[in-house]
């Protein structure tokens, strides 16, 4: 019942509270038009929010100054607490670097930049480096075992960790920190593949159909129409295990399926677009000059629509890559997707997961699976993060 | 009124319409599995007398169309055919007696139920909570709460299903022992239990939908506030909570009520992972199971009510913007 008290008391004081640092501010800044306007509710939302910072801040002293059984429930509040600061503090960095390095160009990119933004594509260019040379950065190979199985996280040899292996090994001795990073080159590396596929069989189809239009328009549109209603990861499953009696007992084929599979069902979103935007552009003058020169069908799809459609297509690009590398890692998770013995984040956390139960007395160990889950989300947030700033630029919004 | 039931009927026999076509592809995939049906079932008891009295039995010595009509047919009467990991099959191979649990059907009543319970019980969590935290949102646009509730929403919309999922265990069930991190469900078991089983997987699923029906409901808002009316009602000088509430909020209905429809849509294949990691009950996870065990008539069947289900919320979301919206209601 401690936490209703607690619930009944912060709801008292923020009530009380509001009205209270509302009156206070009248008085003490001989009413300005800011607190003289000030809504009730705005007066409360900043006890609120006081109140919360104030918590959290207890908490993260707590959790920094108790010794280790009774630290252990803060562990990952301490360590989540110490990420973002880190992760801010280098974001803003970042941000002040690309402001005065660079050409003109990038620097007054990066002059108009919310931080926010920063931190993607801060992230993206670390994913990136990391993707291509993961072979030199990681200390062993992907699927190298070593007969040290099971070592906890941290490199401490009192806790049961060694030196040699700073995040541990898995379940049959494998180095997680290599997978980690070879992780980047296989899950990232095939779903950019993977969104590259469907973004040229979508925009491809898509601007066909707006050029020839008429049967060719309607059979592909009908035909977009049915493949999306069936949901993507549901329909990605079903093709999976029909791919996977295909494949038989061939794991690389089986990704190359996979690859394929998602890149079709994926290519119906990029069709939408592309057949919208190609639909703009076919009614251009430019486009009836060059009929009337005779050019090919081909010529007209990538030497004259395609230029004047990549920038609506590059948003969607980032969003559609956000989306695959989804469904890969759920597919992965689920144990369909990339198959062993590549080393892939979603697979990852499935093959870990039992170690979160051990979260409250050995901390360190559940490290391990929530390592790899948030790898994922550190890079769709990121790439999310740059796509809403260019959305928010590009349309122009100021309010 | 006439053009109206016209309209929406319209639209109600393009969507059965787009099921059947659904369906269809649906069983040319499966069809299109390499290797024979009946080895595959039998393995290492497989005679020529056995396999030919199984292709008979399950109807795969008829031509393709009409397989796939009786399947359709039997479908519709909710009949999906016998699931093969149960060992009604075996009878053929000479060990073992059929049992009643071999029908996809009997197999997924329940689970079928316990899967509308957790996406009812996340869908009743998450609208509220994502209309008011939009409305407040609209409200203070620009503020520190507003940037903050944006950070955290684009975060956990981008977060995977599992990483929301193990975060809520670690948190209320790892280390603040709140909820319980698995959920067997089971028959005769009390509400309240079952609530309480069922609310972390609910919870997980909350988290994800309620980010982007947030955001909608803040998008399609602000969209309202340049228009000239909401300008007049600032002019008489009511109060921007009112403005929003009563000016605003019935306008902006139409996209709304959309994009809730197509979240609930959306919860349908968010289920399956999420099911998956709390260990639910529901078709979820035996979907995935059949599809590891290569379990056809239950993928096939699964994969008919995921898309059943996907296009009854898309078709309720169509008619409900167009009875929301005079203009379609009306048209020239």
């Amino acid at each position: 019942m401690s936490m209703l008290a607690t619930l009944i008391t912060v709801v008292i004081v923020s009530t009380l509270g509001g009205w209270m640092f509302r009156f206070a501010g009248q008085k003490t800044t001989q009413n300005t038009p800011y607190f003289r306007d000030m809504p009730y509710g705005v007066a409360v939302g900043y006890i609120l929010g006081a109140i919360v910072v104030l918590w959290l801040a207890q908490t993260y002293y707590l959790g920094r100054t108790l010794e280790a059984p009774a630290a252990n429930k803060y562990f990952f509040f301490v360590k989540a607490i110490d990420l973002f600061i880190i992760f801010a503090l280098a974001a803003y960095v970042f941000r002040i670097f690309g402001r005065h390095v660079g050409t003109s160009a990038t620097r007054k990119l990066f002059r108009s930049m919310p931080v926010t933004a920063a931190f993607g594509v801060m992230i993206i260019i670390i994913y990136t480096i990391m993707a291509i040379f993961a072979g030199l950065i990681a200390p062993y190979g992907q699927d190298q075992v070593f007969p040290l199985a099971n070592i906890v996280p941290g490199g401490d040899p009192a806790l049961g960790g060694n030196p040699d292996f700073p995040l541990g090994t898995d379940q049959i001795g494998r180095d997680i920190l290599s997978r980690l990073i070879f992780g980047a080159q296989n899950t990232v590396g095939i779903a950019f593949a993977t969104t590259c596929l469907a973004f040229f069989i979508g925009s491809s189809l898509g601007f066909l159909a707006a050029t020839v239009g008429g049967w060719v328009d309607q059979l592909l549109s009908r035909a977009v129409d049915v493949l999306m209603a069936i949901p993507a990861l549901i329909f990605a499953l079903l093709l999976m295990t029909i791919a996977s009696a295909w494949a038989g007992s061939d794991k690389g084929l089986l990704t190359l399926y996979m690859v394929v599979i998602i890149a079709v069902i994926d290519s119906t979103r990029v069709f939408r677009l592309a057949r919208a935007v190609g639909q703009n552009i076919v009614v251009m003058d430019y486009i009836e000059a060059a009929k009337l020169r005779g050019e090919g069908l081909a010529y007209l799809v990538f030497r004259e629509i395609l230029p004047n459609a990549t920038a609506p297509l590059l948003a969607e690009f980032g969003l559609r890559f956000c989306f695959v590398f989804l469904t890969i890692a759920s597919l992965s998770f689920l144990g369909v997707g990339i198959q062993p013995p590549l080393a892939d984040w979603g697979t990852m956390v499935r093959d870990m997961s039992q170690f979160i139960n051990f979260a409250a007395f050995a901390p360190s160990v559940a490290v391990a699976p929530l390592l790899a889950a948030g790898a994922i989300a550190l890079l769709t947030v990121g790439v999310n993060f740059v796509v809403d700033w260019m959305l928010h630029k590009s349309s122009g919004l100021k309010e | 009124m006439g053009s109206l039931i016209r309209i929406v009927s319209q639209r109600l026999a393009l969507g059965f319409l787009t099921l059947v076509v659904v369906s269809f592809v649906i069983f040319v995939a499966v069809n299109a599995m390499p290797g024979d049906f009946a080895q595959a079932i039998l393995g290492q008891g497989y005679t020529e007398e056995a396999g030919a009295a199984i292709r008979r039995e399950v109807g795969l010595d008829k031509p393709y169309f009409v397989r796939y009509f009786s399947w359709l047919a039997d479908a519709l009467r909710g009949d999906f055919g016998t699931s093969f990991a149960q060992t009604s099959f075996a009878a053929y191979a000479g060990s073992g007696t059929g049992s009643g649990l071999g029908t996809v059907a009997a197999q997924l009543a329940p689970r079928f139920a316990n899967t509308m319970f957790l996406a009812t019980v996340a869908a009743s969590i998450a609208v509220p909570v994502s209309l008011t935290l939009g409305l407040l949102a609209a409200l203070y646009r620009n503020t520190i709460f507003d940037r903050v509730v944006n950070i955290f929403t684009l975060s956990s919309i981008s977060s995977p299903e599992f990483f929301m999922a193990y975060i809520l265990i670690l948190l209320l069930a790892v280390l603040n022992p709140i909820l319980p991190s698995l959920s067997n469900i089971f028959d005769g078991m009390s509400f309240s239990e079952r609530l309480n089983r069922t609310l972390l997987p609910a919870l997980t699923l909350t988290l994800i939908v309620t980010a982007h029906m947030m955001r909608m409901t803040r998008a399609a808002i602000i969209n309202l506030l340049a228009s000239p009316y909401i300008e007049m009602a600032r002019l008489k000088g009511i109060s921007p909570m009112r403005v929003i509430v009563v000016h605003a909020l019935p306008n902006a209905l139409a996209p709304i009520i959309n994009v809730i429809a197509l979240n609930l849509a959306y919860l349908i294949t968010g289920v399956v992972v999420v099911e998956v990691v709390f260990v639910y009950p529901g078709i979820g996870q035996l979907f995935v199971d059949s599809v590891k065990n290569r379990d056809i008539p239950v993928v096939q069947a699964s994969c008919l009510i995921f898309a059943g289900a996907y296009i009854l919320l898309n078709l309720t979301a169509d008619v409900m913007s167009i009875l929301s919206n005079p203009r379609l209601r009306h048209p020239k």
